[in-house]
């Protein structure tokens, strides 16, 4: 247990949609369906322009490495195979399908039999899921890792980030799946003890959970304080465990796998049926909705079909995320495609989307005060700059999870979490630069 | 008081005017300055003379380095030293009342007879500058900072408790300390001012202990019998390396 807590801020929840049950949209004419939903290699199309899909029908092979295969969400035609730009602003593969509006399923599609370990990472190489909580990263490599330090699974179901709901929903809807998935993982990697963690502004998910787990040995609910970033990984792991993942570390190098909720049900939903990784829920909000609502979306579906099937825009629409208002990244536009690991949809009006002015640092130092990892923003926004990469080194900027806190409490509302960003790729730059010369000179 | 504010934002805007830069005075900076001022100076002081000490806080301390967040020395207590260094007889003749009796502020009759209650200290009916004299008012003041949180109490309390512990410690009333001179408003308002102080919690502890032991330097060994503006300064002058000193651990850092 930790012994002091980090920082962080209280947000204003807005959790509007926590009561709603997700809804199924109606089949969309088109989906895009991107090769790279995930960190690493981007999966390769094996399907052609033309090509009759079904829905679970594997459409992108898993590249190599750290990579996840991309399985077809609806059942249709291949119209296009195409390039887009992706949010994170590269170049990406995507297919384009044309629906049939059957969703009639893949003939390959069958329960699966798992009784060994090398059976249950087999069958997780096969399901295309990924880190649901945003990240992206490979379930597979997770879990395929050396396991014989790891003690701890450790689920996160934070939900910190305000109007997303999607886990919420989850954790209250699908409990029995959460749990059998952490039963699925624990039994198979043989780790001795799960902790589930919840903020404890959901006592509906809390009951639930502890309610599903009650017949699993060595599981236990924890509920963690309504403080953002509560969901952020290094934060989890030291409010449940009290241990601290180092510099570079992962969470395995203290023991522990860290498992969003919906990752591990959306595993037991594999396993019992086959179903791969292709709907997701999505928290469907924002100033601009006419009606807020969690939807589950086939991976695809463009957000404009989100937002007509929540009744479309209330007022203007300024300013679209994916993701929370905390972290969550602006989309160029509205045909932007539901990914595997999208959790939200917002649309905000004029009020919210302006910015309010920038006035002068006056180092109140409330920045510093609430990092949960105590950096110093005000003197890694002077060396930035100053064009000092080595200063950000002392900084330790590249610790930087860009949770947002710092910009969400400066009073003089200065983007000090996007100065953050471009301060880290600045020192990235540098010391692969830096790399680079020293090799130079190693070899003459 | 209305002249030290009106002042104040007026070379403000003339001097960004001047300079072609965006004028700031809607973020009342500019005011809070001048009331700071004003709080600091006796009421028999001439006007021109409160006019020249807002020029002095606002361009020469203020804009000149860059405006609002970049100066490294509390405006309102430089223009302060300035006058007194300038105008050393009206800077220091206090009127106790209406009618205008003047007297010296009390820790120049420390020691004496003449020395008022504590009572008297703790409710303002004794001669000083204008906001400096009323300790009950200044706590007030410092209860509804704390309550809005726009400041933390390190600074202030580790500040006051200094003097009073080393005062303690030389055999003076520390009470009569405390109450007596600007010390209370130095460490409520101008010792918590963000731009010219440490932005860490220990760095705030530093600065409010140094603060206090200057303070006290000045009062008990020092020419002037008030120390508390000097002090602030001086600790002004070490803010940026006190806030290095300080920086929190980084949660996960490991040492290269």
């Amino acid at each position: 247990m930790a012994i002091f807590r980090l920082s962080g801020v209280h947000v204003k929840h807005c959790k509007n949609t926590a009561k709603m049950s997700a809804v199924r949209i109606p089949v969309p004419k088109t989906v895009n369906v991107p090769m790279s939903m995930h960190i690493g290699a981007p999966a390769r199309p094996i399907v052609k322009v033309g090509d009759e899909v079904k829905v679970g029908q594997l459409i992108g092979e898993a590249g190599a490495g750290l990579s996840a295969p991309v399985y077809s969400s609806v059942s249709g035609k291949v119209k296009k195979i195409d390039e887009m730009l992706n949010i994170a602003g590269g170049q990406i593969q995507t297919i384009l399908i044309e629906t049939d509006g059957l969703q009639s399923v893949d003939e390959s599609i069958a329960p699966f039999e798992v009784s060994t370990r090398e059976e249950f990472l087999d069958a997780i190489a096969k399901s295309g899921i990924v880190g649901l909580g945003g990240a992206g990263f490979p379930t597979l490599i997770k879990l395929k890792a050396d396991i014989s330090k790891i003690d701890t699974l450790l689920i996160n179901g934070a939900e910190c980030e305000p109007y997303i709901t999607s886990d919420t929903r989850t954790m209250i809807d699908d409990a029995e799946a959460v749990a059998d998935g952490i039963a699925l993982v624990k039994k198979f990697l043989e780790i001795k003890n799960v902790v589930v963690g919840i903020e404890k502004n959901k006592p509906e998910c809390i009951s639930s959970m502890k309610k599903a787990l009650s017949g699993i040995d060595g599981a236990t609910v924890r509920s963690l304080p309504s403080v953002y970033p509560q969901g952020g990984e290094k934060v989890l792991v030291y409010h449940t465990l009290g241990r601290v993942i180092k510099e570079g570390g992962l969470p395995l190098d203290c023991g522990v796998i860290v498992m969003n909720c919906t990752t591990v049900a959306k595993i037991s939903k594999f396993i019992r049926t086959g179903m791969p990784l292709v709907e997701k829920c999505v928290t469907v909000d924002g100033s601009a909705i006419k009606e807020p609502k969690n939807v589950i979306a086939p991976i695809g579906t463009p957000a404009r079909d989100l937002v007509e099937f929540c009744g479309g825009f209330a007022e203007e629409p300024r300013k679209a995320l994916y993701g929370g208002p905390m972290m969550g990244i602006a989309l160029t536009d509205l045909s932007a495609p539901v990914l595997k690991q999208t959790n939200a949809l917002l649309v905000f009006g004029e009020k919210e989307a302006t910015p309010p002015p920038v006035t002068p640092c006056i180092k109140c130092g409330r920045c510093i005060d609430h990092c949960p990892f105590g950096l110093d923003p005000t003197a890694i926004s002077k060396a930035y700059k100053a064009n000092d990469p080595e200063t950000l080194e002392k900084l330790k900027v590249n610790l930087c999870m860009e949770c947002g806190c710092c910009s969400y409490v400066c009073p003089a509302r200065r983007n000090i979490v996007q100065r953050n960003k471009m301060a880290k790729t600045m020192l990235r730059n540098f010391q692969i630069e830096r790399k680079k010369r020293e090799e130079a000179q190693k070899n003459g | 008081m209305s002249v030290c504010v009106l002042s104040c934002v007026l070379f403000e805007f003339l001097f960004q005017k001047l300079c072609r830069r965006d004028v700031t005075v809607g973020d009342f900076s500019a005011v809070v300055t001048g009331m700071l001022l004003a709080f600091n100076l006796p009421v028999s002081i001439p006007l021109w003379q409160a006019m020249f000490g807002s020029l002095v806080a606002i361009v020469a301390v203020k804009q000149l380095f860059g405006g609002i967040g970049r100066n490294f020395a509390n405006p309102a207590l430089t223009a302060r030293i300035v006058m007194i260094v300038s105008f050393a007889s009206s800077m220091t003749n206090f009127a106790t009342n209406a009618d205008a009796t003047s007297s010296a502020t009390p820790l120049v009759q420390m020691g004496t007879d003449a020395m008022p209650s504590l009572l008297t200290l703790f409710l303002g009916n004794h001669g000083g500058c204008l906001g400096e004299t009323c300790a009950l008012a200044l706590i007030i003041g410092f209860v509804y900072l704390l309550v809005r949180k726009v400041i933390t109490w390190h600074t202030t309390v580790v500040f006051v408790g200094t003097v009073a512990l080393f005062t303690l410690c030389l055999g003076q009333n520390p009470l009569e300390h405390v109450l007596s001179g600007g010390l209370l408003l130095g460490a409520i308002f101008m010792a918590t001012d963000y731009s010219t102080t440490p932005s860490t919690k220990w760095g705030k502890v530093i600065f409010g202990f140094g603060c206090g032991l200057i303070t006290v330097l000045i009062r008990v060994f020092g020419g002037y019998p008030e120390g508390v503006s000097f002090a602030i300064l001086l600790m002004n002058i070490l803010t940026p390396y006190i806030s290095i000193w300080t920086r929190r651990k980084i949660f996960g850092g490991v040492k290269k």
